[in-house]
């Protein structure tokens, strides 16, 4: 069921819990160092997040930031091109590297006993890689064939950007992470120079490391690795184009002859996580789980596929980790002869509804009791814990505020619900896109 | 989020830790499982398998087996869909039920604080599932959507046409999920039977790993699985590859080509398998430093991403791999493949390649333990391979002893160009159809 899998990839709404024991320092530097501790496995994560990522990038160069995550992995002034994954490899680790809006996070997975030459690889690379132009190019067409595979054989991808551009007026968050092809193909050594120069320092980066280490023999080894490292006196201030009051739902349709059913993306400008005030965000949490978090019950499931049926499927998301601002979206697919237009009256009906009446108060309840358990179920996942820590604190938020999350979850009420729920789910704020088939169209 | 290489799955998942202490249980009714007790986090993960899977539809009941199986949360003895779902979240308990080509997976979290209320709702679903006519309907419309979904994904496409020229008529020769007209026959009646027919004892394999003792598990087996029916239906028989030298074009208007390829591969219990094992991982294993990662995408950036494994299915073996190309450069890209097919026979590996493989293998090996749920999938998984219990103490020494002449005896008997069929879905340039 792709569109299922593909609708679970957007349900950002991470719940962050805290772990066993966490602790956090810096590096006179200004690299932050967050360790998780978890004994029962003798295996390390390290993490190194740049806070710098898509949203970030110069104009006309979309898909910089992404491109320059792979090229991390080429030569430095120690290392050739490719030994970086070679020795981690040779290790029996694995290694990966994921960028996003806000962010670009670098990992490895290894025993634990192998985090010292991790961190001395890391620490190279952070600011003695050495670009020619042979292996920019090549890897240019990896990223040509990544966007083919990634985006360009999936109308679904395709239709995202497009509905993610028209959501931001103004806000870089709308240009997709991977670049627009025509921007990719122009890319070249001298950009990707200039952006690691301004971004890549320790003074702009966070490590996280997590599993079965010390915090003091973390701290030992980071100073020793990462200390000497000079930082940057001139990174420049996450200080992106904002939003102007959206006065204009947006519609839009697109019809492809690789869709079979017609699907309905909706998404809302939606306020974020802010540092030491999470209240607004956790109760969007508890909007998207209300509203179509369960595919059974859920409001959107229990009344457009159970009582009166209308749709294949439908669920609701929230995405609040972010440095300017959330989304909050909506999806569904029409039963075959049923009209986008009448699935998607049905939904909004269902919408305004609720906003009327509120939420029933024993699904209510049932939502923060799943929330709550899903603290003892995330312990079980080192590296999940990690990626939380990493995401916030590469958006600005803090370990604490990482650490209250749980708790503001479970201080929501519905009435913190109703306040975010009239604020966001505003037409105006909305882009509604219909991705059809050639027969729908 | 972009990642240099999207993470893919491993079909062949090889087990553990030795310092783990795995114990076998039999329950007071007879049932047996692996469990590892782990009282650190208050819950248990609970993996079952039931041995069969879609492989078990007959052909006019094709998908039967993916619908039952989608089937079972969708309420239970007095319990509705609705119903069943608000007392499972409302435990906060989380169970999956999932079919695929070998195995009907039913895999379960459950809070220590209320264990015994979600292993009854468990129970339930699977020896009491209603199958409510409305429920059918609702769940064989998400199925026929994802049917007609496939139909126009050339990933589908092309794993559907390998998998029909490989296995022709026996049920690995089409997708499990069932054609729209096989699915949209299927009555109560057929998913009552194919309930009967897979969820039975006489197959059935369970690892527990969590805040649970033994003596609880046993109550607890007995409890969620002895009710179920003693014996359930024949398995299929082997499997005949059919895979001959080639390449099958299937035209798809898509900017890019998927491609996937492969051959008769060699069987888990073969003394050469951990040759084979260690032989795929050099050709296109999990390392970007593997021949087909370096030539067709670190050299050339032909492609985001080429992988092959070792695919040991209960009734049948395969070495495949896949990979997507843009139009106009899959050609090369194929011709590369065949190259490296050809190389690997005719000149064999360094021996500084083999250390590398084995370096990576047996240092890889530990760090999936690291986790309730992700050890009782493995626990499980050793279980239906049909390994023993103590495999996880020997498994690398069995990396280990593999030498370069087993390889090279390996490769001969493995890697035949004159038998690998490659299919692309797509409109590739300057690539067509061989018989």
């Amino acid at each position: 069921m792709r569109k299922i899998l593909l609708a679970a990839a957007f349900c950002g709404a991470a719940v962050p819990v805290a772990a066993g024991p966490v602790s956090s320092f810096q590096l006179k530097n200004g690299l932050e160092v967050v360790v998780i501790e978890d004994h029962r496995a003798p295996v390390a994560v390290q993490m190194m997040w740049y806070r710098v990522g898509a949203a970030d990038e110069p104009p006309g160069h979309s898909g910089i930031a992404h491109f320059f995550e792979h090229l991390m992995f080429k030569a430095t002034d120690d290392l050739k091109a490719g030994e970086f994954s070679d020795t981690v490899e040779a290790q029996g680790g694995d290694d990966n590297a994921f960028t996003s809006w806000d962010y670009t996070a670098y990992y490895q997975r290894v025993a634990a006993d192998r985090l010292d030459l991790m961190m001395k690889l890391e620490a190279d690379r952070m600011r003695d890689l050495q670009l020619t132009d042979d292996v920019v190019a090549t890897e240019r067409d990896v990223i040509l064939e990544e966007r083919s595979q990634r985006v360009d054989s999936d109308p679904g991808s395709l239709f995202s950007e497009q509905t993610r551009a028209a959501q931001f007026l103004n806000h870089p968050y709308g240009v997709p992470i991977i670049g627009w092809r025509h921007e990719i193909a122009a890319l070249g050594r001298a950009e990707a120079e200039a952006f690691y120069r301004t971004y890549y320092a320790p003074n702009n980066a966070v490590l996280v490391v997590a599993g079965d280490v010390v915090p003091d023999a973390v701290r030992a080894m980071a100073e020793a690795h990462y200390g000497p490292l000079k930082p940057t006196a001139d990174i420049p201030p996450r200080l992106r184009p904002q939003e102007p009051p959206q006065l204009a739902e947006r519609r839009l349709s697109m019809s492809d002859p690789r869709v079979s059913e017609p699907f309905l993306m909706r998404s809302y400008l939606a306020p974020a996580r802010r540092s030491g005030d999470q209240v607004e965000a956790a109760a969007l949490v508890y909007l998207a789980e209300l509203l179509g978090g369960s595919g059974t019950t859920s409001l959107l499931a229990r009344k457009l596929q159970f009582e009166d049926p209308k749709v294949v499927h439908s669920y609701a998301w929230y995405d609040g980790t972010a440095v300017d601002s959330g989304l909050f979206g909506f999806g569904l697919m029409p039963l075959p002869g049923v009209t986008p237009a009448r699935a998607e009256a049905a939904m909004d009906a269902v919408i305004a509804d609720f906003l009327a009446i509120g939420p029933d108060p024993v699904a209510f309840e049932r939502i923060r009791t799943q929330l709550h358990a899903s603290e003892v179920y995330a312990q079980d996942d080192v590296q999940t814990l990690a990626n939380r820590y990493g995401e916030a604190l590469a958006v600005g938020l803090t370990v604490a505020d990482v650490q209250d999350w749980p708790r503001v979850l479970q201080a929501v009420t519905p009435e913190d619900v109703m306040q975010a729920a009239r604020k966001v789910l505003d037409q105006r704020n909305a882009v509604s896109g219909w991705l059809l088939t050639e027969e729908t169209k | 989020m972009f990642w240099r290489i999207v993470p893919l799955l491993l079909v062949l998942a090889s087990p553990l830790r030795a310092e783990i202490a795995v114990k076998e249980v039999i329950s007071p009714g007879g049932i047996k499982a692996w469990l590892v007790e782990e009282h650190s986090i208050p819950f248990t993960a609970l993996e079952i398998r039931f041995r069969g899977g879609t492989a078990l539809d007959a052909p006019e009941h094709r998908g039967a087996v993916n619908l039952m199986t989608a089937l079972i949360e969708e309420g239970a003895a007095e319990m509705n869909a609705q119903k069943f779902a608000e007392a499972r979240d409302a435990l906060a308990a989380e169970f999956r039920f999932d079919a695929s080509t070998d195995a009907v997976a039913v895999s379960a979290r459950m809070l220590s604080e209320n264990r015994d209320r979600a292993a009854e709702l468990l129970r339930l679903a699977l020896q009491q599932p209603r199958f409510d006519a409305d429920a059918i309907e609702r769940v064989r419309g998400q199925v026929l959507a994802g049917i007609r979904g496939a139909a126009k994904d050339p990933g589908a496409i092309a794993s559907d046409l390998f998998n029909r020229l490989a296995f022709g008529d026996h049920p690995y020769g089409s997708s499990g999920d069932g054609t729209e007209q096989s699915v949209g026959a299927l009555t109560r009646d057929d998913i009552l039977a194919t309930h009967r027919a897979v969820l039975a004892r006489d197959r059935v394999h369970v690892a527990a790993v969590g805040d649970i003792t033994a003596e609880e598990l046993g109550t607890l087996l007995d409890h969620l699985l002895g009710g179920l029916p003693k014996i359930g239906a024949p398995l299929p028989g082997p499997a005949i590859v059919g895979l001959t030298a080639g390449v099958t074009v299937k035209e798809f208007p898509t900017p890019q080509a998927v491609v996937r390829f492969g051959t008769e591969g060699i069987k888990r219990d073969d003394p050469d398998f951990y040759a084979a094992f260690v032989l795929n991982e050099i050709l296109g294993g999990e390392r970007f430093g593997s021949r087909l990662m370096r030539e067709l995408r670190e050299k050339r950036g032909l492609t985001y991403g080429v992988r092959t494994l070792l695919a040991d299915y209960d009734q049948a073996d395969l070495v495949t791999g896949q990979f997507a190309s843009d139009n106009t450069k899959v050609g090369e890209a194929i011709r590369l493949v065949q190259e490296e097919w050809r190389k690997l026979v005719e000149d064999g590996v360094t021996e500084q390649e083999l250390a590398g493989a084995k370096t990576f293998l047996t240092g890889a090996y530990p760090l999936r333990f690291d986790g309730n749920g992700a050890i009782a999938n493995i626990l499980v998984g050793m279980q239906m391979t049909g390994l023993p219990i103590d495999y996880p103490a020997t498994r690398n020494e069995r990396i280990e002893a593999v030498t370069l002449a087993d390889v090279k005896r390996v490769a001969e008997r493995l890697i035949r160009p004159e038998k690998l069929r490659i299919v692309v879905v797509g409109q590739p340039e300057g690539v067509v159809s061989t018989p």
